[in-house]
């Protein structure tokens, strides 16, 4: 009995292992390696060694030493890896623009043997801002990313303050993906219940009906959906056309290019994802409830909040946070369909990793996605462990 | 024991599949911006090439984005092996080591191209522009002459549409606001010159509609939802002939820039690569691209080839190309992050 | 009859062409304990449902206390429903189950507490008020959802099929304590089933369903001893049916002769007419097995089988007496298979009933 047992320890464990491997390769790993890009910053201390040395006494305030420009130069001669100096300055042009130019006309002048020192260069050298982009990017690790990820950064001397208003708008951004993923939340809940308990009361064909419907979407692609919506949505579209023609409006109302839009295609898109877990909780009621609440004095109302409600919001959670976590992560959708008040975090984070190969705060914007998506599965997790002690 | 004989199968499957993928060599992967121009290239490059190379040519379709080619190469082994590029993805991906150096012997020496399509990593594709768009159709009276009429909102009413970002956006603000074309990138290397392109934007805030997607302006056009856009020239004259539509292109105030093919860096197929780049630039070649999608040929003896009515269409022609502005390549390079954030920020608002 | 509760008027329910419940007539009287016993599909229960509230009648009324209730819904209807699988609220504790059909009248909280504690003490569950009810075993579930049909003091209590789901053991102790309340409370208490036994413990009068319509209805003895048709006899209880005809009239009954030209006497309720074809049903237990004796009423016939079956013997006779079925006292001596028998009859418990 023992022998069986181990040996289906074993077997279980064969099986299992897979899909452990594949977790591991294809998410953990990659999800490990975005989130240390939002905080490990190497790519200037590996080409500029010396610097470092010469440059950690030095006063941000002053202007930058002939000893600093000099290892300078000496560092970038001594680099051979051109991938590794490009990352370099991306990265200090990151911290201060203008860096590309000033360095590919640097390391272009440096490559012949009788150049010039790097105030002849560029008169560029002799600014401090460019030197404390240097010398704040020394440390192996940083900060600044994630800071920046909320709209802070630190100043010369290293204290965390707001940055100017005008030059990020991480937070709004956030807080306005978190808003708009709310509301195509509490929009989902609001069509997808009602049709959840449609199609649960339904049999045969019409529940095949139904259900295909609502999982149709899920087959086409995002893009001919979204594209589908701007048709429908836009000033002469099918509802405009409809809301003038039958004389409700004179005006066709403004359904595109505004949040009204993103709602409307983003609760198209991701009604499935509401509808299916409530459905199956639904139809996993026993049948007899509503009846045996009816019996005992219960009006439709009063039996649906004191019944039926509580009885189907492990789906409601599940759907809600599917339809969330989805939402706070759309991109195409809002760019398409909606106006410049609508964009969302996601094209933030896509400008950063395809635009601009900015992968520290593409990283860190992610991470801060990633803690919120984790603090509400937190929630969730609680919800459904309070229902399961129940049974 | 049948189990583990079926996960050892397996392993080995898995194995020899792998390395069996590993061995086959790829075919010759030209990558290019998809859509109607991108049809145009696989009638007048890649099927000829393929056909003259004896051997199959894939192609495919990216929509831009320095970071995906940088993740490509950083990899190791890409599989892609000739990318048409943007300026600022050349000079970029030039100063990184993302991209091979370019041949120039095989292509014929430097001075057969535009000077502006010579790189030491790219070769000059095509010469296209941003410009206003109109549909002449409902503007019989005229349309925009400049960006200040696209500015005018009186003069003629209806939302514009512009790109969702700083680049040419900035530019067009500042010539709206009244600097001179050849200053542009002077006033903008300056915060005082950021803030007045933003303070110009601001007017017709309300006023725009932003597109992400070259497709999308013509649509918004196409619909009436706009009366006037930024748009690519070539598609602009695209649409004219596949929907019979009859919308203007606005050359004075027009950006112009080069798109190039580069080769990434350790490429399998560098070689054929370089191969397909001396092919697509030959002028015999180059010279049909306007009777497909009207845009410049950075060959200069292609660019002679080419119809006087085709030549009407092309940013390079003298009288498009007087008024008009050079990209500033160095200028966004240096800045385009910083004011990608303050757009999106302004954006926000 | 005492005061009437309810009257289903003519009423029928068809589902598209299929009628399940056929032009019916019942009535049932205040504080009366009615059982609908049928087969499956054979209507009881949609009349039960009909009556809750959860169906309308195709044709015909509902009347209850005078009242005709066809539009009235479920909830004002004030019936405690009993469903066959508990229907207990899986979310709230065996409390609050009791405590809703009170909340959902408004009645004060003090007042709830005390009455769910009386109601929770009748059904003996004191002790369980916290629990959730998948905690519960089936029994006691079963006493919750009573004691929660029970607690608003409907005006009528619909059981359907509530024991069905038990064991047998925990199934009598429940028809029992049912009864029990019912006499107590003078509960008016409608209780579909299909189980024959369950409807003769715990009836005032039993409502036979064949098809759509009500076979008979009477006591408990009434349909036990004298069933009116060839489906009653057949469903409550085990009898033996014989074919004859009509031969004429005695004075302890009526002369019927059966196929084999044997004759017997037997009971009879209506007029039958010499020459008409007739079915006699003599339950098992009234017929004896004793030495020939001489006289009416009785087969010589060998015997077919004998099976102990605890609390009765039961014996099989072969042809020569109808295939006869027999139950004897446990206790009877044993009758070896092959071994002569005469089984003898009363004609008190011969039954005719026209096939």
């Amino acid at each position: 009995m023992s022998g069986t047992g181990g040996k289906g320890h074993l077997s279980a464990i064969a099986l299992v292992a897979p899909l452990f491997l594949f977790i591991a390769v294809f998410f953990l790993w990659p999800l490990g390696t975005m989130m240390s890009q939002a905080v490990s910053d190497t790519a200037v201390l590996r080409i500029l060694p010396q610097t470092a040395k010469v440059a950690a006494s030095w006063d941000p305030e002053t202007p930058p030493t002939a000893e600093m420009k000099d290892a300078l130069a000496a560092d970038l001669r001594a680099a051979d890896d051109r991938q590794a100096v490009g990352d370099m300055t991306r990265r200090l042009n990151s911290a201060q623009p203008g860096f590309r130019t000033l360095m590919s006309r640097t390391t272009r002048a440096l490559r012949k043997d009788d150049a010039p020192p790097l105030s002849e260069i560029d008169e560029r050298w002799d600014d401090p801002r460019f030197w404390q982009a240097i010398t704040g990017a020394l440390s192996p690790t940083t900060d600044r990313y994630l800071l920046a990820a909320v709209d802070l950064e630190r100043d010369v001397s290293g204290n965390i303050v707001a940055m100017p208003e005008e030059a990020s708008a991480n937070r709004d951004i956030m807080i306005r993906t978190f808003w708009i993923g709310a509301l195509v939340t509490l929009a989902c809940l609001a069509i997808g219940f009602p049709y959840a308990m449609l199609i649960a009361s339904t049999e045969g064909w019409k529940r095949q009906l139904l259900l295909g419907a609502v999982l149709l979407p899920l087959w086409t692609s995002l893009l001919v959906r979204t594209a589908a919506w701007f048709i429908i949505l836009q000033d002469n579209g099918l509802i405009n056309a409809v809301i003038t023609g039958l004389g409700i409006s004179s005006e066709p109302l403004a359904l595109i290019f505004n949040r009204t839009g993103v709602v409307i295609a983003m609760t198209h898109v991701l009604l499935p994802l509401m509808v299916l877990p409530i459905y199956s909780v639904l139809i996993s009621i026993p049948g007899n409830l509503m009846p045996a609440a009816a019996s005992l004095g219960a009006n439709p109302l009063r039996a649906f909040v004191r019944v039926l409600l509580p009885l189907s919001l492990r789906g409601v959670a599940s759907g809600s946070l599917l339809v969330f976590m989805t939402a706070i992560g759309y991109y195409i959708t809002p760019a398409l369909i909606g106006g410049a008040g609508d964009q969302m975090i996601s094209s933030v984070i896509a400008f950063y990793a395809t635009g601009s190969a900015n992968w520290g705060m593409a990283g860190a914007l992610g991470i801060v996605l990633l803690v919120v998506t984790l603090l509400l599965y937190a929630v969730y997790g609680r919800l459904s462990a309070a229902e399961e002690r129940r049974s | 024991m049948k189990m583990k004989n079926w996960l050892a199968m397996t392993a080995l499957a898995a194995v020899a599949g792998f390395s069996a993928t590993t061995a086959n060599a790829r075919d010759l992967t030209v990558v290019s911006w998809g859509g109607t121009y991108q049809d145009a290239q696989r009638e007048i490059y890649f099927k000829p090439f393929a056909e003259k190379a004896g051997k199959p040519l894939l192609d495919e379709a990216w929509n831009g984005g320095y970071g995906v080619l940088q993740a490509k190469v950083k990899a190791g082994a890409p599989n892609w092996d000739v990318v048409q590029v943007e300026a600022e993805e050349l000079e970029l991906g030039c100063g990184d080591g993302l991209f091979e150096y370019i041949d120039w012997d095989r292509l014929g020496g430097e001075d057969k191209f535009l000077e502006s399509a010579v790189h030491d990593c790219g070769v000059g594709a095509i010469v296209w522009s941003t410009a206003i768009a109109y549909d002449a159709d409902k503007l019989p009276d005229g349309g925009p002459a400049s960006w200040s009429d696209f500015w005018d909102t009186e003069k003629f009413p209806g939302k514009r549409s512009l790109r969702k970002g700083p680049k040419y956006t900035l530019e067009f603000a500042l010539l709206a606001d009244g600097v001179d074309k050849d200053e542009i990138y002077d006033v903008l290397a300056t915060p005082e010159g950021i803030d007045r392109a933003f303070a110009k934007l601001e007017e017709i805030r309300d006023d725009v509609v932003w597109w992400e997607a070259g497709a999308q302006p013509l649509q918004f056009l196409a619909s009436g939802e706009v009366a006037m856009a930024s748009a690519y020239n070539g598609r602009i004259t695209g649409i004219n002939r596949t929907e019979d539509r009859n919308f203007k292109v606005v050359w004075p105030g027009s950006i112009y820039a080069v798109d190039s093919w580069v080769i990434l860096k350790d490429a399998e197929n560098r070689d054929a690569g370089m191969d397909f780049i001396a092919f697509a630039s030959e002028p015999e070649n180059q010279k049909k691209l306007p009777e497909y999608v009207a845009y410049g040929l950075p060959n200069n003896e292609a660019a002679k080839m080419v119809s006087d009515a085709q030549k009407a269409e092309l940013p390079t022609t003298e009288e498009n190309l007087t008024d008009a502005i050079a990209l500033d390549v160095d200028f966004w390079i240096d800045n385009s992050e910083a004011l990608t954030e303050r757009f999106n920020a302004w954006l926000a608002q | 009859m005492s005061e009437l509760r309810i009257r289903f008027d003519r009423v029928t329910k068809c589902f598209g062409s299929l009628c399940v419940v056929d032009d019916l007539e019942l009535d049932i009287a205040k504080g009366e304990f009615v059982s609908l016993l049928g087969p499956s599909g054979s209507g009881k229960t949609t009349l039960l449902m009909m009556l809750a509230g959860f169906e309308r009648p195709t044709k015909g009324r509902i009347l209850v206390d005078g009242a005709v209730v066809d539009t009235t819904p479920t909830y004002k209807r004030d019936m405690g429903v009993v469903f066959q699988n508990y229907a207990l609220f899986p979310h709230m504790s065996v409390g609050d189950n009791i405590a809703f059909p009170l909340q959902m009248r408004g009645v004060g909280k003090a007042e709830i507490a005390e009455r769910v504690a009386r109601a929770l003490d009748m059904v003996q569950l004191s002790a369980l008020a916290d629990r959730w009810p998948a905690q519960l075993s089936g029994g006691q579930q079963q006493r919750v959802a009573l004691a929660r049909a029970l607690v608003f003091e409907p005006r009528v209590v619909l059981m359907d099929e509530p024991l069905g789901a038990l064991d047998k053991n925990l199934r009598e102790q429940m028809q029992l304590d049912i009864r029990a309340l019912h006499n107590r409370l003078g509960l008016t208490i409608v209780f579909v089933t299909h189980d024959q036994s369950e409807a003769l413990t715990m009836s005032d009068r039993i409502a036979v369903f064949n098809k759509g319509k009500i076979e008979q209805i009477g006591t408990p003895r009434e349909i036990y001893d004298h069933p009116q048709t060839r489906f009653v006899a057949n469903f409550i209880g085990e009898t033996n049916l014989l074919e004859g005809t009509v031969a004429g009239r005695s004075a302890d009954g009526l002369r019927v002769r059966l196929a084999n030209g044997a004759e017997l006497t037997a009971s009879a309720s209506d007029n039958y007419t010499p020459g008409e074809n007739v079915l006699v049903s003599i339950r098992p237990e009234r017929i004896r097995l004793d030495a020939l004796h001489g006289g009416d009423n009785q087969f010589t016939a060998k015997v077919a089988d004998s099976v102990y079956q605890g609390n009765h013997l039961r014996i099989q006779l072969d042809e020569q007496a109808h295939d006869f079925v027999i139950h004897l006292d446990r206790k009877a001596e044993q009758h070896a298979p092959g071994a002569d028998v005469t089984a003898r009859f009363q004609p008190d418990d011969c039954w005719v009933i026209r096939p």
